[in-house]
């Protein structure tokens, strides 16, 4: 058995002996693999595990019927492959939320087409084990060889603990290793135990047989804590001081307002000069691009087409990529629970809980794992509400439509320190969240009338982040964007690229070039659909080419940026004019306007901050509530209100401004 | 009966015996005879941050309203 000391030796010198493959992506590679499952309290230290034992490619997996994920990989050492699962993290084995239910099933067996595991890697953060050893007995109740490791074990000596691993070993009756996930430390000699699972001890059932409730088993951990030593650690000074301001009662709300703002602000003020290189970059490819092909309908097609559309949207990358590290650094250092915690009576109000915050805060980035994240809300009603005001929560795909139009429409001027563009940007988010309390107090106090249920969630100790893993999660994030870019956008920019360009019109000599372009737009069956759709859009204050974008944003929101760029592109035959500024200069041919004004661009600004407009989050809605009626509820009054919302904006700023 | 959340911030209580928290609760390891102190209230008054079991975690008043508890000297 090998203590801390000498997993740390072994960690030193066995670096690189073995080594770990991402899992392979046809899922009948890994049949008939041993299965090991990770099981363990959330923040426990589960998935720097999983990720440092199976490399960072893992892949998210479906069980049929039941809407949990649960992740896979592939651990390799030699020629021995294992199948490692990740199960969502639990404090309780016979929990309350469909996650923690997932894995009480698994270790049951109970789930079709996934085998009952052949030994538990059970995980457990050393600086809580008179709490998390509650877990670990349940867990040896079910008998499947067992393996525990402690993670975090430099923290104990940090905060002056000891911890004798070798006893709690001898108590348990299970091999116990601890490591340091993060740092690698440990997990040479927890390699060596994976290649032969079958050889863990089973625990018998025995010993845990006799624990009837809770006050016993955690009797028990008391008594194993005093077997180990585990003695009480000093109070994590740092963090201590640290949350003596961020949750003091005035700085507190001061500080939780100050990184709301800044976060909006970042999002503005960085992003600027790499967009521009982007921008630049897309302009010289389809200048290029032009040079390089015959001139003709290939050339139009890959110019305004292809690298137009995809283009107006592959620019607000530089934006993406600051939101995810600014969520994903908050999330690592763990001001995320803090900021649930501070903003927790507010969601009371709205008959929502403290648990709800994260997922709807994971909306800025996507409502679909925002809905996914509903997951540990225990109450159905307040599971049900969070998922359906999801959509409201302004997500990264609104992003792109948010920065054209402000920086189209806005000027760039300063209030007092902070930027307006920022500001207004800020207000769009406020908005959405206003609009989805607004819709769950709605919620709660009809439909899904009903008793709150319990709102716990643990405040884990400030930590410096990670910067590997954060700038991994940043790519995966980023790389997810650009997928839909080369997928969706791609696909739905040829779609409308032939809409915008067939029927064309008749060659008329006396037309210039330009003319003749815009001529053949209007022509167009793009340009038919838009014309057929406007008296409805009109008291909105938009015309025939927004009403294209919308229809075609409904497929995801970010399209109708790729739209307006494809319908500027087409009808501008020198192409290099940034959308922006294209928006700003178009004039309606019949009333000799301006087609965008600030009023239409505040109207469709309000428009996207309402409208459902997301095939995916449709799908997954109906998925995570089990049929079509939420979700059809859900676009209706989220369509119904984005007209309203639109044509009162249009309405009230034509006359102010 | 003295309760989890009529206290001040600093209070050091015991969970008295024979009370039972729930499944949710005692999951989290507040069972009958665990030490709790009470941490501080969030800036809007609640929730409450404990630390039990060498844990901080934060819970709604109106959830700890049930649980009644002992002062540690």
């Amino acid at each position: 058995m090998p203590d801390l000391l000498a997993c740390r030796a072994a960690a030193a010198g066995e670096r690189g002996a073995c080594f770990v493959t991402a899992a392979p992506k046809i899922p009948s590679a890994t049949e008939g693999l041993s299965t090991i499952a990770l099981v363990g309290s959330p923040n426990a230290g589960k998935t720097t595990l999983f990720n440092a034992l199976t490399g960072s490619s893992a892949k998210i997996g479906n069980y049929a019927g039941v809407t949990v994920e649960r992740r896979e990989g592939t651990f390799r050492s030699g020629d021995v492959a294992r199948r490692i699962l990740d199960l969502p993290g639990t404090y309780a084995l016979e929990g309350e939320t469909p996650d923690e239910k997932i894995v009480h099933q698994i270790l049951q067996g109970e789930i079709a087409g996934e085998p009952l595991p052949d030994a538990l890697l059970v995980v457990a953060d050393a600086t809580t084990l008179q709490r998390s050893l509650g877990l670990v007995l349940e867990a040896i109740e079910h008998g499947l060889p067992t393996l525990l490791v402690l993670t975090m074990i430099d923290e104990v000596k940090a905060r002056g603990g000891r911890l004798d691993p070798m006893a709690l070993s001898r108590e348990l009756g299970v091999h116990v290793l601890g490591v340091v996930g993060h740092r690698g430390v440990g997990l040479a000699p927890l390699r060596k135990f994976l290649e032969d699972p079958a050889s863990w001890p089973r625990p018998s059932a025995a010993d845990a047989v006799n624990i009837e409730n809770s006050q016993e088993r955690f009797a028990r951990v008391d008594a194993l804590c005093a077997a180990a030593a585990a003695a009480d650690l000093e109070p994590d000074r740092r963090s201590d001081r640290i949350d003596r301001v961020l949750l003091h009662p005035w700085i507190g709300l001061g500080v939780f307002g100050l990184v709301m703002v800044l976060l909006f602000q970042s999002i503005f003020a960085w992003a600027v000069p790499a967009m521009d290189v982007i921008d630049e970059g897309f302009g010289w490819l389809a200048g290029a691009s032009r040079e390089v092909l015959p001139a003709g309908l290939f050339a139009d097609l890959i110019a305004d087409g292809v690298i137009a559309g995809v283009g107006g949207v592959v620019i607000f990358l530089p934006q993406i990529v600051i939101l995810f590290t600014f969520l994903h650094l908050l999330q690592d250092v763990g001001y995320m629970a803090r900021a649930a915690f501070v903003i927790d009576r507010v969601m009371g109000w709205a008959g929502l809980q403290g648990r709800s915050f994260v997922p709807l805060l994971s909306c800025f980035a996507c409502a679909i794992p925002g809905m996914m994240a509903a997951r540990t809300i225990a109450s159905p009603r307040e599971r049900l509400a969070t998922i359906l005001v999801a959509p409201f929560m302004t997500c990264s795909a609104r992003l792109p439509v948010y920065a054209l139009l402000i920086a189209a429409f806005v000027p760039a001027t300063s209030v007092g320190p902070l930027g307006l563009q920022g500001l207004v940007m800020l207000g769009l988010y406020l908005l959405g969240a206003l609009t989805a309390f607004g819709t769950a107090w709605l919620l709660t106090s009809t439909l899904l009338r009903g008793q709150v249920s319990v709102f716990y969630m643990e405040l884990p100790p400030y930590r410096w982040p990670t910067w590997r893993l954060l700038g991994r999660q940043v790519w995966q994030s980023a790389s997810a964007f650009l997928k839909r870019a080369g997928t969706i956008i791609l696909a739905s920019s040829i779609v409308l690229w032939v809409l915008m360009t067939f029927p064309t019109a008749p060659e008329n000599p006396a037309f210039t070039p330009d003319q003749q372009a815009q001529a053949n737009l209007e022509a167009s069956a793009a340009s038919s659909l838009g014309h057929f759709i406007e008296p409805v859009i009109q008291p909105l204050g938009f015309d025939w080419k927004i009403g294209v974008g919308l229809v075609a944003s409904l497929a995801a929101r970010e399209v109708i940026v790729s739209t307006l760029a494809q319908l500027y592109a087409v009808a501008d035959t020198e192409s290099g004019t940034p959308l922006r500024e294209a928006l700003k200069n178009d004039i309606d041919p019949r009333t000799g306007e301006r087609v965008f004004d600030l009023p239409t661009a505040l109207s469709l600004l309000v428009f996207f901050v309402f409208a459902l407009q997301c095939t995916s989050t449709v799908v997954v809605m109906a998925r995570e509530t089990g049929g079509w009626g939420w979700p059809t509820l859900a676009f209706t009054y989220m369509l119904g209100l984005a007209w309203l919302g639109s044509f009162v904006t249009y309405q009230v700023a034509t006359r102010l401004l | 009966m003295l309760s989890l959340a009529d206290l001040e911030p600093g209070s050091v209580v015991k969970i008295a015996t024979g009370v039972e928290t729930g499944r949710r609760l005692s999951s989290l390891g507040l069972v009958a005879g665990t030490e709790v102190r009470v941490v501080r209230r969030a800036p809007m008054g609640d929730p409450l941050e404990l630390e039990v079991r060498g844990c901080r975690i934060c819970l709604r008043a109106e959830q700890l309203r049930q649980v009644s508890v002992e002062r540690v000297s």
